[in-house]
This record gives structure tokens, sequence and C-alpha cells, in this order.
């Protein structure tokens, strides 16, 4: 195999302020033509860097330091800026992981994928705008015509994946560089450009460096993987050797973390439900003046659900089914245009907001961004007594149970006195989730609350919360779009599409008997579902 | 870097640090620097700067010293540039506070009042209030205040508009915080950084704002003020130019240390910012 693409001891310092070295160090793997790349590790494991130094994108204060990027046998490194231009774009094509904000909003995305010939001077008018349809169809567009004149506005989020692609394909490079393309994108929208992705690799014989986190991807598009830790390989090989006979310790803990479908016992839940939606609707209804009707978004039509303690509800869905609406309408942070919710059997719909706040100690809720939810200027302390005090508890018996909480959820007892920007993300999702314990609540209520975190840090968390739900007797609702951390965690789960429930069972029913048309469509979607994690470690310690 | 570095690294900042520092001294100490009155007459009309060692900046019309003048109008500036500026940071953050945290009808009213003041041209509504309440230095300090607030609302309910949608508000209302204590213990003190590079900057503008009023004869007649002796001064402009260019400079020092002083608690609070410059 011809190698397209030789990285040799690629080095690049950090910034001294920077709490490690190096962003990469003595970096070395090679990329053939025909085939996919992908390399996997957690953030800020500098798995970026790489593509960032070919395209040029590194920031003005990190230089590589030694080391060399041959793609076709010419150092990317040693060539001058308008060489490089000319190469960008028409040799090396890159597709970003935010597809929005890689499209210009005022153009029209014709436009921008001719621009892209433009700036490199190919072709005549005519020919471009030929070009642009073709592109547009080969990337599964439907109706190029008309879809040329359009603003990216009016484009779903895999459609203008796709546009991003036509235009990275637009001059047929031999090098594709694709970061975290599908990381913004709905699981069933993810599937569909994944294998775009591998078919227009096969089509045009390209070279593709994908870099992801998500091992679920790596063993749906991969032909080799590089893992990186820390701005270290440790290891590479190819697919079935990576991913089914794991060397390195780091890939096996990595691997371990990948949630999978499978493994909780469900429990059969009894008695009277702690909490009940009967019917719940809630239409947004946005815009509208003298001359125009309003929009309407359903984003509930009738939900009914039932939760006992101790039991963990998964609501999943894609963006826009509903499901963070459904989870805020619970919590009172929304009103509901009509249904009820029933707490031990008192609804809650009609109650004010002062008359719902003695009550808001029993449902609690995780939120998911560890960043927005702590209060930046507060001490982890102070965010943690607030809503005991708030609630009328001493300052002196809240501190106490802040204290012994922040062991419980495995964090050191100094942090009651340090602030929010101290932390990681999964030390500040633990913070948030002895925030939401300092109640004592009966329902917690977990928003998409381990999405933003590594896969290592969400299975820490992951396992937390069940210990947690054992040891407390809680109810979970956990909303997720990932339906591998659903079947892990959840006893029961209910599908969410366009604001309906349209299926709701035991986890293991909803994996293995889909009945609902969309469950089935939601599972097949789900990238890595030929590979199951679990045997590749089991088979490592027999060995 | 920590917030003092930041700032340090502002080399205007600096300036605009020591220029301030100067008048607060000078302002602090006037009353043993040039003890007694500063309408006194103290030696011959109209003396140039430099003729006489006991009147460095020389003497006005009357024969009074232009740098106590000075001096004690330098107390004048700042008294008045402070107070309404917190005066009206009280006014806007309340009214804006409220705005945004309750949205609704409640933003819609108090944005309607808070349009009403911004309609009509700041300054003229600041000569009418000083003219129909008589010319004092507390009627003057409350036009300056009740022209200059509704930047401040304007400002605040922007904020609140957008920090009260953040998870970590959303948590405090799930922990049953009362609405009161939300604002006040988990917005405002998020706001605090524009809040405080706003008030640093109107500190300047009410400074011109009362030099104007006095330069228009709308000071207060008890206290001897920068704008005053350029007004009374401007009669005179070409004979004795010492009158008029000495309280200038001394209004336009203030109001450019005050400027940078602001520039660089705007750079110091924002480093996101400060990339543009780097």
């Amino acid at each position: 195999m011809s190698e397209l693409l030789s990285i040799r001891d690629l080095t690049v310092p950090l910034p001294a302020t920077a709490d490690r070295r190096y962003a990469v160090e003595g970096l070395s793997y090679d990329l053939a033509m025909n085939e996919i790349l992908c390399i996997v590790g957690e953030s800020g494991s500098g798995k970026s860097m790489t593509a960032n130094a070919i395209m040029g994108l590194l920031p003005p204060n990190m230089r590589p330091e030694r080391g060399e990027i041959l793609f076709q046998g010419q150092d990317l490194l040693k060539l001058s800026e308008p060489a490089l231009e000319s190469m960008r774009g028409r040799q090396i094509g890159m597709i970003f992981q935010e597809p929005l904000s890689a499209l210009n909003p005022l153009m029209t995305v014709g436009d921008q994928i001719e621009e892209v010939m433009l700036v490199h001077k190919v072709g005549d008018a005519a020919g471009r705008r030929a070009r642009v349809l073709e592109l547009l169809d080969f990337v599964g567009l439907p109706d190029p015509k008309s879809l040329r004149d359009a603003y990216p506005f009016r484009l779903s989020g895999g459609q203008r994946q796709r546009v991003v692609i036509a235009m990275a394909l637009a001059l047929e490079p031999a090098l594709l560089i694709a970061d975290e393309p599908t990381t913004a994108l709905d699981v069933t929208t993810q599937a569909q450009i994944l294998d775009l992705i591998r078919r227009v690799q096969r089509d045009k014989g390209m070279g593709v460096m994908f870099i992801t986190h998500d091992f679920g991807v790596v063993a749906d598009i991969a032909d080799r993987v590089v893992v990186m830790e820390k701005g270290l390989i440790v290891e590479q090989g190819t697919v079935d050797q990576v991913l089914n006979r794991p060397q390195h310790p780091y890939t096996r803990r990595l691997i371990a973390a990948v949630p999978h479908g499978e493994g909780r016992q469900n429990q059969v839940a009894q008695g009277r439900p702690i909490i009940e939606t009967r019917n719940l609707k809630k239409t947004y209804r946005s815009g509208g003046g003298l001359f125009s009707a309003p929009r309407e978004v359903r984003a509930l039509a009738g939900v009914s659900l039932q939760l006992h303690a101790g039991e963990t509800l998964g609501i999943v869905g894609e963006s826009g089914s509903g499901k963070s609406t459904l989870g805020r309408a619970i919590m009172k942070l929304m009103s509901v245009d009509s249904g009820q919710i029933l707490f031990r059997g008192q609804d809650l719909v009609p109650l004010s907001p002062s008359q719902f706040r003695p009550m808001r100690r029993h449902i609690q809720m995780v939120f998911q961004d560890p960043f927005a939810s702590l209060n930046p200027r507060q001490t982890i302390g102070r965010i943690l007594t607030d809503g005991p005090v708030a609630n009328g508890i001493s300052h002196a018996s809240a501190a106490a149970k802040a204290r012994e909480l922040l062991s419980m959820v495995g964090l050191a007892e100094n942090a009651f006195d340090r602030y929010p920007h101290e932390f990681s993300g999964g030390q500040r999702q633990r913070v948030g989730i002895a925030r939401a314990l300092m109640l004592d609540p009966e329902v917690l209520v977990a928003d998409e609350s381990v999405s933003a975190l590594d896969v290592s840090v969400q299975a820490q968390v992951l396992q937390l919360l069940k210990s947690l739900q054992e040891r407390l007797n809680l109810a979970i609702i956990f909303i997720t779009h990932d339906l591998r951390v659903a079947a892990q965690v959840c006893d029961r789960i209910g599908v969410m599409c366009q604001g309906e429930l349209v299926e709701e069972g035991p986890s293991a029913q909803i994996f293995d008997n889909p009945t609902h048309p969309y469950t089935q469509k939601l599972i097949a979607a789900i990238p890595g579902r030929n590979w199951d994690p679990t045997t590749s470690l089991t088979e490592r310690v027999d060995a | 870097m920590s917030f003092t570095r930041r700032f340090a690294a502002h080399p205007g900042a600096l300036i605009g640090l020591l220029l301030l520092a100067a008048v607060l001294f000078i302002a602090a100490f006037a009353g043993l620097l040039y003890p007694g009155d500063p309408w006194q007459s103290v030696g011959p009309p109209l003396l140039p700067p430099g003729g006489d060692p006991l009147y460095p900046l020389g003497t006005d019309l009357l024969g009074r010293d232009i740098a106590a003048g000075l001096a004690h109008g330098a107390r004048v500036s700042l008294l008045i540039g402070v107070i309404s500026t917190m005066a009206a940071v009280l006014v806007g953050v309340v009214l804006g506070a409220i705005a945004g945290f309750f949205g609704g009808w409640v933003d819609d009213l108090l944005m309607r009042f808070t349009e009403f003041f911004q309609t009509i041209p700041a300054f003229a509504m600041a000569v009418v209030l000083v003219a129909i309440f008589t010319p004092s230095i507390t009627s003057i300090t409350g036009a300056i205040a009740i022209v200059s607030w509704p930047p401040v609302a304007r400002l605040v309910r922007a904020e609140f508009m957008s920090l009260k949608s953040r998870e970590f508000v959303q948590a405090a209302v799930t922990l049953g915080q009362r609405p009161l204590r939300i604002m006040f213990s988990q917005i405002l003190p998020n706001t605090m950084s524009p809040i405080i590079v706003t008030a640093s900057l109107m500190v300047a503008t009410a400074i011109l704002t009362e030099s104007s009023l006095s330069f228009l004869g709308l000071g207060d007649r008890n206290m001897m003020s920068w704008g005053y002796m350029i007004g009374a001064a401007r009669t005179m402009l070409r004979e004795a130019w010492w009158l008029s260019v000495f309280p200038g400079v001394a209004i336009l020092l203030t109001v450019i240390a005050i400027n940078l002083i602001g520039e660089g608690l705007n750079d110091a609070v924002n480093p996101h910012l400060r990339g543009r410059k780097d």
C-alpha cells in the first residue's frame, strides 16, 4: 500500500502555563490511500492536534518543535504558506464537528460549494455549476436543483453536514480529515453520515483521517485505529486488533467504559408510583405577528408515564423529541398546557410557584452541562448548602451534610471551600449530583447528565448514580440521547418521538424486540452495534 | 493571570490610576493646601501664571487664586461624579434586574418607562431639572442620576435575561430558593463586571455634565467648580487665557484618567476580549 500521509515524530509544545509540556509528543503513524484511520481519545488527549497541524490551524503560540508531516512525500511543515494554501481544499479536505458554524449563514449552499472551486480557479462558471449539482446529488441530498439556492438555516443538521462534505469533496482531495463529524448529530443521522463517508471513501479511493471519541463509531467505520492518551500514542493497529484484543491498559480501560446494551437486571416495580404523568401536553408558540400565524412546535403530545421508588426510567429520543421538555415540566421549570403530574397522588400542575416551593425538595435535578450548572462565583460549600438553607435548615447542619455527601460522591473534603473552576468536568458533575441529594429527594431527574463527559468519566458517574440509587432508594428519570447508556442504567425505557411516548417497556424488551418502527430505526442506528466490547475484554482475561 | 496583574499589564490604566490618585489627593487635601474660601480675593486681579510665586497659576478677574479654585473644584467634580453614578447604578440595577428576571408585562412596563427617559436628550433634561429645583449640589447630583440610569437598566436587564436561563440559576429554582434570593445571590454577582466597567465610564460623563451645567450658570453658588470657572472666564478668553485653560485641562485630565481606568477594568474583567490587541 502506498503511504498517503506519514507523521514522523511530531512534537508540538504547549504554552508554559499548561498542565503538561507537549500537546502531542513523538507522534508517528501512517495513513494509506483507500483506508480509514480512526484517531480515538478522550478530551485533551491531543487527537485533533495533528489534523490542525496539517491544516495549519494550530494557534500561533504552538509551533511544532520537531518531526515531519509527509503528505505524498512532501513535508507540510516546511512548505511555504502559498504552497499550503493551494494544497488545502484541493488535496486535503476537512469536515468539522459543527456543520452550522462551518457554513456561512448568508450564502446559499450552492455558492459555498462553488466558492471552493473558485478559490482554486478550477473550471469555468458553467462547469462549476454543473459540478455543484453533481456533488449535492452525490452526498445524497434530495432535489439538488432547488437545494442549491437554499440558505444553510433551512437545512437540518444532517443535511448541513452533507453540504460540508460536498464542499470538502469538491476538488476530489486525496486526503479527507473528519474531526468529530457526527458528534453534534442525532443517532439516526449519524448512521447516515457514517454510511456516506464510507461510501465516498470507497468510491474515490481516498484516505480518511477520522477523529472521534466514540468506540462505537470506530467499530463501524475504521480500518485502522490509533489510540491517544495525554498527547502520546498508546496503541495502534487494525480495528480488529485494537477493539477485540487491546494490549495497552488504557485502551482496555476505555473499552471497558464503553456503555453496552446489557447488564442491568430489570426490577419489577410494584405498588403505587411515586410520580406519574397523565396525558401531559405542551406546545411551544413563537413568532406570529399581525399577518403571520405563530409557529407551533408540539413538544409534549399527551405523555403518560409512571415511576416507582428505586426504579430508573430512561427517556430516550433524538433532539426535538420533547424529552428535555418532559423533564423540565416535571421539575415545574416550565408550565404545561394540560395534563396532570401526580407526585404521591397530588397533582403538581395547578400549584403556584410559592405553593410548590416547599415540595421542590422531593424532586431534584442533575443538569447536563457541568460547566454551566455551578455558579462560578460561589464555593462548592455555598453551592451545596444553599438548598437546605433555603428550606429552613441551619447552616451548620447543612455544612455537615455537605461534607458527608462530598465524600459519598467521591470528592475530597477540602472541596468544600474551593470554587468550581478548580475542578474537572466529571468532578463538577459529582458536585451537581451532591447538590441534588442535599435535600434527600425521592425523585431525581437527570437530563443528559453524562452526555458532556468523556467515556471513562461517564462510566464512573453512572456507577455513582447506580450505587446512590441502591443506597437511597431513589426513583430516577434518566433523559438521554444515547441508547447504549440508557440500556446500561435503566430498568425501563420510554422512547420519545415528536412529543409522543411511542414505546415503553423493560430495557431488554426495547432492545431485543422493539415493536415501534421508530424504535427499530433508533436501535439499528446505534454505532458499533455489531461489536460487543465485553467479549474483547473477557477473552483477554482468559488468555 | 490574576485580575491585578491583567490590570497592571495595561499601561494606560496605570497612567489613569496615577492621574486619578493625584486628583483625589488634591481634592482630599484642598482644605490644607489652600485654606480659606476659594471665592475670596487674595491677590491682584488678572495676574498671569508665573507672575507671582504665591499664585503659580495666576488669579482671575476678582483676584481669586486659580490654583485654589482648581483644588476645591476637584472636590465638587469628584463628589458629584461618584454620588450621581452610585445613585444611577442603584436605580438602573434594581429596575433592570426586575425587568430581566420577571420578563413579560413587568418587563414591558419598565422598559417603556426607561425608553421615556431615553427619548429625551439627556443634557436638556438635566438643565430643565436643575432649573426647576434651583441649582444646588443635591439637585445637580439628582438631575445627573436621573438622566444617566437608563443605560445601566438596559445592560443589567440584558445580563439577567441571559443568565436566568443558565443551568445554575435553574438549579437554584429547583432547590426552592426564592426569586429575590436568586436575583441577588445567584445572578447579580455574575453581572458585576460589566456594571463596574459601565459605572467607571459614567463617572467621567457625570463630571462633564456637571461642568457643562456650571458653565451655563446652573452650578451650586456656594461651591467652586471647574465648569463655573470656565463659564466665568469665557468673556476674557483672549485677554486672560489662563482663566479657562487650567480648569479645562483639569476636566480633560480627570475624564481621560477615568476613561483609561474603565478601559483597563474592561480588559481585566473580560480577558477573552484582549486577544484582539495581542
